[in-house]
């Protein structure tokens, strides 16, 4: 890891959320409630990436991420890492994972879905990570990766 | 836990072989005072004749009252009140909901919302789990057993939910085997024959209905509909290809029988209604026997 790069925008205490695809930045940051927060929040967007062609990065000040919560961005950013910061130095570093139970993120693609007339979360199982492939609890409809849309 | 009947896979083959038992026993004795004191709710959202009549006799042989609705204009949905809020209300009058509904999912999440348990009579385009205990039951009837039997579904077998779930309901029975018959455009979903090839299940598809059915212990029709087709040509070219005809029986094994889930319109040739071999009228009436024996298992009245 690089200390020098992390100097750019250094954080004390905090996460770093690299490799993002650059053009699901936004929605990484509503799903993480990130524009409700108080933190420091700085990033990225457009960065060069071998990997990705564009990514983005995201740098949260005093704020750590149950699994929970950082497993609902995994749909729109399989990739992501995080680094966990305390006192500059990265101590730990993670991957997300898709969750086995997807609740209130994805809008299901059945127009005939009751999900899209009552007031109610939605709420989908993962049938297969690869290639992603998701069942509505509701509906029973299966979508596949292209056709999941978020909410 | 409140048992609800949403999909034909929330049942495990122990309830499908409980229900045959029940319905057999109501084929015999029909009227029995099992929901003597109890109302049930029978909401159809969106009319449906034939289920509803067989439903709602289904109950009354039993001695239940009925509460309830016949299409959405006659209830409080009109007046843009949810299903949360018509359900909790009813659940609260009610010892059973029936239900049926256009939306997909909606049975399910009336379950999630309801105190008295749901029987689904249908949700869209999704499940209608009473149809396929009812031809569950007409095969168990015909054939003695749901064990090694080859099942021959012909028509739409893309949209067609009736053959779906039948598929699910027999895939948990000893040594199955599927033969398809169905248009190019109208063919088996590959999700279904992926559970088929993960059960180790065998199947054929086939694209041209022929004497193949001479191998067949049940002969499952179904409406190839103009809509299904993005292309109208395509539906000219294949619907009359699809249609039973009387003089295709003649090398079928002897207990081979025809379902159907009705209405028909022009699949299985009127030509064919004498043969002995044709059970889709019996079949329908094997309907009430199921529904109350559904009803039943679910209040655990028996
Ligand atoms: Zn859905």
């Amino acid at each position: 890891m690089t200390k020098k790069k992390l100097k750019v925008s250094a954080i004390n205490e905090g996460t770093v959320i690299d490799q993002i695809p650059a053009k699901s930045l936004f929605k990484v940051i509503d799903i993480l409630k990130l524009d409700q927060s108080t933190s420091q929040v700085t990033f990225g967007t457009n960065l060069e990436s071998e990997k990705l062609g564009h990514k983005a990065i995201i740098k949260v000040a005093d704020l750590f991420f149950e699994d929970e919560v950082v497993n609902k961005i995994a749909l729109i950013a399989p990739h992501a890492k995080l680094n966990i910061i305390k006192d500059y130095e990265v101590v730990e570093k993670r991957t997300v994972e898709i969750p086995e139970r997807i609740e209130g993120i994805v809008k299901c693609f059945n127009p005939k879905c009751i999900t899209h007339t009552e007031h109610m979360p939605t709420q989908f199982t993962v049938i297969s990570n690869e290639p992603l492939e998701i069942k509505c609890h509701y509906c029973e409809k299966h979508m596949s990766k292209d056709q999941i849309e978020m909410l | 836990m409140t048992k609800h009947l949403i999909s034909i896979t929330d049942y495990s083959k122990e309830d499908y072989m409980r229900i045959m038992e029940l319905a057999a026993d109501f084929e015999a004795n029909p009227n029995q005072n099992l929901l003597d004191g109890k109302v049930v709710a029978s909401m159809f959202f969106e009319p449906s004749t034939r289920t509803r009549l067989s439903f709602e006799t289904a109950i009354s042989r039993l001695g239940g009252r009925i509460i309830g609705f016949t299409d959405s204009s006659s209830s409080s949905v009109t007046k843009g009140e949810t299903l949360h809020d018509t359900i909790k209300m009813v659940s609260g009058y009610a010892d059973m909901i029936v239900m049926r509904h256009p939306l997909e999912g909606s049975a399910r999440y009336a379950s999630e919302v309801s105190d008295v348990p749901v029987i689904n009579a249908g949700d869209g385009a999704n499940q209608h789990p009473t149809q396929t205990l009812l031809d569950l039951y007409s095969i168990y009837k015909t054939q003695g057993t749901l064990d090694n039997q080859n099942i021959f579904m012909v028509g739409d077998l893309k949209y067609g939910r009736t053959v779906h779930s039948l598929l699910m309901a027999m895939s948990q029975f000893e040594n199955p085997i599927f033969n398809f018959i169905a248009p190019k455009e109208l063919e088996m979903p590959k999700e279904y024959k992926q559970y088929l090839d993960s059960k180790g299940i065998k199947y054929y598809e086939h694209s041209e209905f022929t004497d193949i059915i001479s191998e067949a212990d049940i002969v499952y029709m179904t409406r190839v509909q103009r809509e299904r087709f993005s292309d109208p040509i395509e539906y000219e070219k294949v619907k009359n290809v699809y249609i039973l005809r009387n003089s295709m029986l003649e090398n079928t094994k002897e207990n081979m029988r025809i379902l159907h889930p009705l209405p028909r319109v022009n699949e299985i040739h009127v030509d064919v209604d004498p043969n002995p071999k044709a059970y889709y009228f019996d079949q329908a009436l094997n309907g009430m026997y199921t529904r109350e024996a559904i009803i039943a298992h679910t209040l655990g009245l028996k």
